[in-house]
């Protein structure tokens, strides 16, 4: 059954029954653009990594380090260099920085579509797609047009068209970094209710390390050029976190020394 | 980052005072921001429309009437030469009177329609195949770029040759004038698709067919009604041209060929009213058809202000 549709608890990482099979699996990837003839440079360097069902892992990383990358290639829109990548739930949602909602289309008719590729018959469609608006808080939001909701409210369409695919995992690609800092961080805490509501496992790609710590059961922190896993935190925080809470602060401002250090490795060479 | 004297638009309303708690009540602060940035929708009032977009285009077309009646007074050239409005306006009242008006507008707007519909049905799939086919699209697109600048009366003395003076080779005119035209516009329009689209619509399932139904051809509908307006004003003026060289008593008395007569009857007020005539058609076409149209395309995907 898909997570979306029904409201499972997470169960505390690393225990429960559920550990066998992981919901992404990234074996030994490698990247590389360029033709085979005249490959360009490495992109991503030998990761490897597990996002267990219901987690929520945050890549985090500098510019360069191909975080964006490696979530188009856990979404299938690109093939790896080498190595294997195993989504055994079937095709993740994506969400982008962009909004990406179609304009020609009102909010509701967005949720829908995703509902029409799907193969949800018609009759249910509706009802299903004011359910999610209703998730994101945006009930009777379903005839406004794109154009006409604010950034936040565009974010949140688009959480609701990423959770109409039913998928058990939701890719993130930066998708608050063009927001306002309260915009922003009511976002994150609606991110957080949605996660714990659905049990969706979460990839959420970030250069934000408070954003991260914020949010993530799990943060991994990745190179720049070529991207490789550097190293990983377990966020052990109870749920709704602040920004603002010591604990919070203490483990950014650990991890923000470690991005800074691998930032400046690249200014020396 | 999460600084706590973030503005929003309007300094003067923040959304929630510095500090208030986020984390507490989400819901709260989240529907205070969706107020505050909500785009407010105004319809503008009929008097207002009427005002801003009708009575601008009166006043000028009375200011050419006066500066028209302005040089017919002060003489500047033969009376056969520019004869006065109220002439033109006889020769209007005549057609009329002798019920030949309506007929002669509706056999070339007949032609044009019809004309343009095939075009329609051709230069669709075509722009589709060419947007989409590597090979055709390297093959085929700079000759449909070529062909538009073309004039399309220079088609009209070889179809006449392979036709025949009838009304194929007046259609046979009008595609060749449009066709280029609307596939160049829907080659345009999906060149213009932002690739994000393609990539949440492949994300969400959309490939293939599906893809083309779903996400490709709806977002490249603003270029594609840009082409059919084109296309339009090409299969109008392919026409005139046709009816205007090809003029004969066999072929139904459209516009072109009764500017033609009154040419040949050296009657000048009626070459100028068949000037206006085509002219009007032209416009009312588009005012009536393809405006509503791109307006309703543009403005219902927030690329158009409402009112100006």
């Amino acid at each position: 059954m898909s997570p979306a549709l029904t409201t499972a608890k997470n169960a505390p990482t690393g225990r429960g029954p559920a550990r066998a099979v992981p919901a992404v699996r990234i074996g030994r990837v490698h990247k590389v653009f360029g033709r085979p003839g005249a490959p360009g440079q490495a992109v991503l360097d030998d990761i490897t990594l597990d996002v267990r069902p219901g987690e929520f892992v945050c890549l985090l990383g500098a510019s360069g380090c191909g975080k964006s990358t490696l979530l188009n290639l856990i979404a299938g829109l690109d093939r790896p260099t080498a190595g294997e990548i195993d989504v055994p739930g079937g095709r993740p949602a994506l969400m982008f920085q962009e909004h990406a909602l179609f304009p020609w289309l009102t909010a509701g008719r967005n949720v829908e579509l995703a509902l029409r590729l799907r193969k949800v018959p018609r009759a249910r469609r509706r009802p299903e797609a004011e359910r999610l608006l209703e998730l994101v808080r945006l009930g009777g939001a379903h005839g406004r047009r794109v154009h006409e909701l604010s950034g936040g409210m565009r974010q949140r369409v688009a959480m609701a068209r990423a959770l109409a695919q039913a998928s058990d995992v939701l890719l993130m690609d930066e998708p608050f970094a063009a927001l306002d800092a309260i915009t922003r961080d009511v976002l994150h805490g609606e991110l957080t209710r949605i996660w714990r509501e659905t049990g969706v496992s979460v990839v959420f790609v970030t250069h934000n390390v408070r954003e991260a710590v914020r949010l993530a059961q799990r943060v991994v922190l990745l190179s720049s050029r070529p991207g490789r896993v550097i190293r990983e935190w377990t966020v052990d925080l109870p749920q709704p976190r602040r920004a603002e809470d010591p604990a919070v602060a203490d483990l950014s401002r650990e991890i923000t020394e470690e991005l800074r250090g691998e930032i400046r490795r690249h200014g020396r060479t | 980052m999460a600084g706590p004297e973030t503005t929003r638009k309007e300094p003067g309303q923040a959304a929630a005072p510095p500090g208030a708690d986020g984390g507490q009540d989400p819901a709260g602060l989240g529907a205070g921001l969706d107020a505050l940035e909500a785009v407010p929708v105004r319809r503008a009032p009929l008097t207002e429309v009427l005002i801003r977009s009708v009575l601008p285009p009166i006043v000028a077309i009375a200011l050419v009437l006066a500066v028209w009646q302005g040089l017919v007074w002060a003489k500047v050239t033969d009376d056969y030469k520019l004869p006065s409005p109220a002439r033109v306006w006889a020769a209007l009242r005549d057609l009329w009177l002798r019920g030949e008006l309506l007929d002669i507008v509706w056999t070339s707007v007949s032609r044009g329609l019809f004309g343009f519909l095939v075009a329609l049905a051709i230069g669709t799939p075509l722009g589709l195949v060419v947007a989409r086919v590597r090979f055709v699209r390297a093959a085929v697109r700079p000759i449909l770029s070529g062909l538009q600048s073309l004039p399309s009366v220079a088609w009209v003395p070889p179809t006449l040759i392979w036709m025949g003076l009838n009304d194929r080779m007046m259609y046979t005119v009008i595609l060749l004038g449009a066709v280029p035209s609307i596939a160049n516009g829907l080659v345009a329009g999906i060149d213009q698709v932002p690739p994000l689209f393609l990539r949440a619509g492949r994300t969400l399932g959309a490939r293939g067919l599906r893809g083309a139904w779903h996400i490709l051809l709806p977002a490249a509908l603003p270029g594609y009604v840009a082409g059919l307006k084109q296309g339009w004003a090409f299969a109008w003026r392919s026409l005139m041209a046709a009816e205007i060289i090809a003029s004969s008593p066999d072929l139904g008395l459209g516009l072109g060929q009764y500017l033609e007569n009154q040419r040949n009857n050296s009657d000048m007020a009626g070459v100028l009213l068949g000037i206006f005539l085509i002219l009007f058609v032209g416009i009312a076409i588009e005012l009536l058809v393809f405006a509503p149209v791109e307006r309703w395309v543009l403005r219902s995907r927030g690329l158009q202000e409402r009112a100006r």
